[in-house]
């Protein structure tokens, strides 16, 4: 197996500091805006784009975690039920623009499944959606709207995000999936 | 699962991420004897998250979409039958509810037979109460889901252990070294035995009290634990009659119902001493811990095992019982809904 590193930890930082602005710019400022983390990496992402905000903007922003296991679309589908990991949404969405940040967007299932999570806490102003790698290969009409690094893939690769909240350190690898044909 | 999951802890074996935990292996809750601690703490995490669904403006979620929950309850129930049914709902399963005694069964159809029937109307999931210890273990054999128990004679009472736990652990945390108290009609209780199993598999300092003759069987459980015979390894209960031993200093006191319908006659000699000498009052309570829990899984016989006065205490958790048994309950469904073939995720469904 081997693994090619496709961003650095310099690389993640500058992109998240990027995306920071790029929010705040979309959004002509900071008014209304509420962060949503998916479970597990979109969650320490959604933190470190705050801290950006907070940095360059001087206003913190409201960070939710949000867990789409519920919302899946083959829960009927497998053996075992996957373990959930926790929401938490702490203020109210309604009329608020929120970012769903996850780490990367690959067929879009995942972010229907939180889109239709995040609808049943309110009905926000907006939901735009922010990914540290895009990597293709959309099954479902959505787009993100702020991206960190765009990577071409096929589908028999695999894109590792490792954030140091959960990896122990910070770094994008591609690496061919073994054992598949 | 083919290429789809791309950030999910699973399939990252063998990176840096933590180990992924292991998920739940159980396809029905007869009892909570083979849950190890593991499995147990793994439904309180699942409570957790149901807790959090349950606080939302919208209090339902997808998850058992499409499922058909079959609820039949051979005996009286309110708050169990009820709470599965609005667990279910809560997970948007369809509910199917069949009162014994208006069905087939009042013509005297047997217990297969109405599994059986159950099964070919659809059912993927059944949750059971019935007077016989076993019942459910029986229509386990012959159902092609999951049962869940939801209550069978003397033996069992599976959800009532693990939201009793639950509730302890959401005022007390870590349940290692607590004392919790079990007083009342144990003989006749399939709450008190699953909470024997699972506060013993939680490490709790658990004490079993009642009249000597509501015991039996009790102490000779006790005693084959204490001599580390049967599958418990390591676990111990103390069994006694002396409600002020049993009180000293604990963390949790659990009242149980006097089970008059259940009651052999000559246990007891009436119920007025079993309250003078068993009941839960102020003043025997005055011996736990000033603010112990506690507990009550219902229905309540007031002046009988519990004082009225008691049962309103501040520190009274008998409706919060009641209110997380609908979490517990979706947690279990929802464990339990993913056993009955097919492929196991890998993790999240990737992008």
């Amino acid at each position: 197996m081997d693994a090619r590193q496709i961003m650095t930890a310099d690389e993640i930082r500058r992109a998240i500091v990027r995306v920071s602005h790029e929010i705040v710019e979309r959004q002509a400022g900071t008014e209304g805006l509420v962060l949503v983390g998916i479970q597990r990496r979109g969650v320490p992402l959604a933190a470190r784009l705050a801290a950006a905000i907070e940095e360059h903007e001087g206003a913190g922003l409201p960070v939710g975690a949000l867990d789409i296991t519920f919302y899946r679309d083959d829960l009927s589908l497998v053996a075992q039920q996957p373990i959930v990991k926790g929401t938490d949404i702490p203020v109210d969405l309604n009329d608020r623009t929120v970012i769903l940040v996850d780490d990367v967007l690959y067929t879009g299932r995942t972010i229907r499944a939180a889109m239709d999570a995040l609808v049943d806490f309110g009905r926000p102003r907006a939901i735009r959606l922010a990914v540290l790698v895009d990597r293709g290969h959309r099954e479902l009409p959505i787009r993100a709207d702020h991206v960190g690094k765009n990577v071409p893939t096929s589908r028999d690769e695999l894109v590792k995000v490792h954030l140091g909240e959960t990896d122990g350190e910070d770094a994008v690898q591609i690496e061919r999936r073994e054992g598949r044909a | 699962m083919s290429a789809r999951e791309v950030s999910a802890p699973a399939a990252q074996a063998g990176s840096s991420a933590p180990a992924v935990e292991a998920g739940w292996t159980h396809k029905h809750l007869l009892d909570v004897d083979v849950l190890s601690a593991a499995d147990i703490g793994l439904v309180m995490k699942t409570t957790d998250a149901m807790k959090e669904v349950l606080g939302r403006p919208i209090t339902k979620v997808p998850a058992l979409r499409g499922r058909n929950v079959t609820i039949i309850f051979y005996e009286a129930s309110t708050r169990t039958r009820v709470s599965f049914e609005v667990a279910a709902k809560n997970l948007s399963a369809d509910v199917v509810n069949i009162a014994a005694s208006a069905s087939s069964v009042s013509k005297g159809e047997s217990l297969v037979d109405t599994i059986r029937t159950i099964e070919a109307l659809g059912a993927h999931m059944i949750v059971m109460r019935h007077g016989t210890s076993g019942a459910p273990y029986l229509a386990a054999e012959v159902f092609s889901g999951s049962v869940l128990n939801g209550g069978d004679g003397w033996h069992a009472h599976p959800s009532q252990a693990l939201l009793d736990l639950y509730t302890m652990r959401a005022h007390l945390g870590d349940m290692r070294g607590r004392k919790v108290v079990i007083l009342g009609d144990v003989l006749h209780s399939r709450v008190a035995r699953s909470n024997v199993w699972t506060l013993t598999a939680m490490g709790a300092d658990l004490w079993i009290c009642g009249p000597t003759p509501i015991l039996r069987g009790f102490d000779a459980w006790a005693a084959r634990w204490a001599n580390r015979r049967g599958p418990s390894g390591h676990r111990a209960f103390t069994v006694t009659s002396d409600v002020a031993a049993a009180l000293a200093d604990a963390d949790v006191v659990m009242a149980l119902r006097l089970q008059r319908e259940r009651m052999d006659a000559g246990l007891l000699p009436s119920l007025r001493e079993y309250a003078a000498r068993f009941g839960l009052t102020r003043e025997r309570l005055a011996g736990a811990k000033p603010d112990a829990l506690v507990m009550h899984p219902g229905p309540m016989n007031e002046g009988v095992e519990i004082a009225a006065d008691v049962a309103v205490l501040d520190r009274s958790v008998i409706t919060e019982q009641v209110a997380n048994g609908v979490a517990v309950r979706m947690a279990l469904l929802y464990l339990l809904s993913g056993i009955h073939g097919g492929w196991h995720p890998e993790g999240g469904i990737g992008g």
